[in-house]
């Protein structure tokens, strides 16, 4: 072996010699321990799949161990300081790089973290750590992270949904069918006591639930105060008059978290059996609320604001399934994870993956569906998916075929602009769903035969029939932006 | 009479369609069956929403694989008590299920008088709510 051959050989790998290691001065990450082909992930280990584009000319096994180094301990020279510390168990190991199929320049990048490096029930903290630097580095042009396992170990010290979708199903007395609601609407501009007037009309007419809009809090039109009480009015009217549990989310989103407990309190006072918060609020208040929800039987329902900024670009961002896992172990009782047939962004596989997340016992890797990872949940308490964004009733069949009975969906628009009004909405769209899981369990293929089990339903329900005159061709279809891209066929490492 | 769009309690899977026929709750009970369900008939004359405990006839029909046998029994209750609430109710006990995972009324009193809503003016605009079901100012036993 020559002096060149030696020097090649070095650069390869981690350096060993301790020496040579820690003088000072700059190295490549995987000469400092950030890649091992020959790792193997622990059980305890918590494993990230990145998909990495480095800069041109940017070794993607360098640009791996890059990834793991800045979601760890590195920065960007030695420091002798690390040999005070046990530092190879703080190293993340990229462990895996494979050129994405189809996409030059992009690669995926397995990463695994060892335990040591996480607070126990922490998002906050395990988010600073895994998205913390990286994104912004230099020599990435883009990242996105596909998707997490965490290990059973850590999941342990998260407490999870405050309530879960069994116990859910189990206060609110419905079983067997998905849950219905609808988004008040025009979400801005109705003062309290208008805005009681469409929850009591949709709730009446045979709904579920009711829900605030993402940016409902407090502005001049409408103070926080006047919507829960109008609100709750209309709850407890709607339930007299159909002898059902009924709820509205009401969203107590506000400028501080000391804003948000009196809000909840408040809600709490008068009887509502479900509160909201908005995703933009953040890591720790989230696991804030789902405590005080806890605490005071409450169910929680998380709308996913902003999200779609860093979600929806396959190239650069977090994917929602990780989300939809962070928010799972955070602790939420229902989380907005997609429609796929309506207006908003998802590819049918792609969605169903980020049901799965929230529902599963034990998630089984499912590529088609963007799950890499096999993720045991350890009985944590299953999310409710909400399904909402331009759908309709035309589309009962679709949702029921997609999603099963473990989802809410959201009729808003489909609801509250029926030509026979709102409670002739929330008629439809309740016959429709009756009528489709009716046909379902009889054995009849809904997929295929939906549209005319509605059509017969609407006969003897005038709503139904104005629902489907009304949007019954109305579609969504656009290509979706974030789809799994993955080989049937591993392709060999690069 | 109760006052929303069908004029009728809203409680269980099917409360918005026509009654269901022998024949038609009997391809549900199938359904259930065939997911590993058990089946249960369960009563009463006070359908507050929050009546979490309507009255077992008989226990959930673990061993029974049969959609007759709990048509059988179903129809057993309706005989012994014809002018009260009937429900049939699924168990299912996979692990992290272990609950109902279907529930439809069967049966109904031929008049659903409802619930007054009864408000209780609090401190400030704060209203205390009550769910009152007309039915229950007759001791039980002499309801329907």
């Amino acid at each position: 072996m020559n002096m060149a051959q030696a020097t090649d050989d070095q650069a390869k790998g981690q350096i060993k010699d301790a020496k040579k290691r820690y003088s000072a001065g700059v190295l490549k990450y995987r000469q400092m321990g950030y890649w091992d082909a020959d790792y193997v992930p622990k059980d305890t280990d918590t494993l990230c799949l990145f998909r990495i584009t480095p800069q041109e000319g940017v070794d993607p096994i360098e640009a791996a161990a890059a990834v793991a180094g800045e979601s760890s301990t590195a920065t960007w020279t030695v420091v002798w300081t690390d040999r005070l510390t046990a530092c190879d168990s703080y190293r993340a190991k990229a462990y895996k790089v494979e050129p994405v199929p189809g996409i030059p320049g992009q690669y995926f990048a397995w990463v695994a973290y060892d335990i040591i490096l996480f607070e126990e029930g922490s998002i906050a903290n395990m988010t600073a750590s895994l998205i913390g630097n990286v994104f912004s580095f230099k020599p990435l042009k883009a990242a996105r992270l596909e998707d997490i396992r965490v290990p059973v170990a850590y999941v342990k010290t998260f407490k999870g949904p405050p309530t879960g979708l069994v116990v859910e199903r189990e206060r609110l007395d419905k079983f067997g069918r998905p849950l219905l609601g609808a988004t008040t609407k025009p979400k801005l501009g109705l003062s309290g006591r208008n805005y009681g007037r469409v929850v009591y009309e949709g709730l009446k007419g045979g709904l579920d639930f009711m829900k605030d809009d993402e940016n409902i809090n407090s502005q001049p039109f409408m103070h926080w105060r006047d919507r829960f009480l109008y609100v709750m009015d209309a709850v407890n009217k709607a339930s007299a008059a159909t002898g059902e549990v009924k709820g509205s989310y009401l969203n107590i989103t506000g400028a501080t978290v000391e804003d948000m407990y009196e809000r909840a309190e408040f809600a709490k006072e008068l009887g509502s059996v479900i509160l909201m918060v908005d995703l933009v609020v953040g890591w720790s208040t989230i696991q804030s609320m789902s405590n005080w929800c806890r605490k005071h039987d409450m169910i929680l329902h998380m709308h996913r604001a902003g999200h779609g900024t860093y979600t929806r670009q396959k190239n650069h961002g977090v994917s929602f399934r990780v989300i939809a896992k962070w928010l799972r172990l955070a602790g939420v009782d229902h989380l907005h994870t997609g429609t796929a047939v309506g207006k908003l962004e998802g590819d049918p596989l792609t969605v169903q993956g980020y049901y799965n997340v929230c529902r599963d016992s034990y998630t089984k890797q499912d590529l088609p569906r963007g799950l890499y990872f096999d993720q045991d949940w350890a009985d944590l308490k299953k999310v409710m998916p909400v399904a909402s964004g331009g759908i309709h009733a035309g589309q009962m069949h679709q949702l029921l075929d997609l999603f099963g009975d473990d989802v809410v969906l959201q009729f808003g628009g489909g609801t509250i602009g029926h030509p026979g009004g709102i409670q002739a909405g929330a008629v439809a769209n309740r016959v429709a769903l009756e009528c489709m899981v009716k046909a379902r369990n009889e054995g009849k293929d809904i997929k295929n035969e939906g549209p005319q089990i509605l059509r017969n339903a609407a006969k003897g329900c005038t709503p139904l029939q104005q629902a489907l005159d009304t949007w019954g061709d109305i579609s969504f279809n656009y290509a979706s932006t974030d789809t799994s891209d993955y080989a049937a066929t591993p392709a060999t490492s690069a | 009479m109760i006052n929303n769009p069908v004029g009728r309690i809203t409680q269980g899977q099917f409360s918005f369609l026509p009654e269901l026929t022998d024949e038609e709750i009997a391809l549900q009970v199938e359904y259930g069956l065939g997911k590993g369900y058990a089946w249960s008939v369960e009563y009463t004359d006070d359908p507050h929403p929050r009546n979490t405990y309507w009255e077992m006839f008989g226990l959930p029909m673990f061993d029974l694989k049969d959609a007759a046998g709990v048509l059988t029994e179903l129809r057993n209750c309706r005989k012994a008590f014809p002018s009260h609430y009937i429900r049939l109710m699924a168990f299912d006990s996979t692990r992290n299920t272990e609950s109902i995972t279907m529930s439809f009324i069967v049966n109904r009193p031929p008049s659903e008088p409802g619930f007054s809503l009864v408000r209780q003016e609090g401190v400030g605009r704060n209203i205390r709510y009550t769910t009152h079901a007309y039915v229950t100012d007759k001791p039980e036993g002499e309801r329907g």
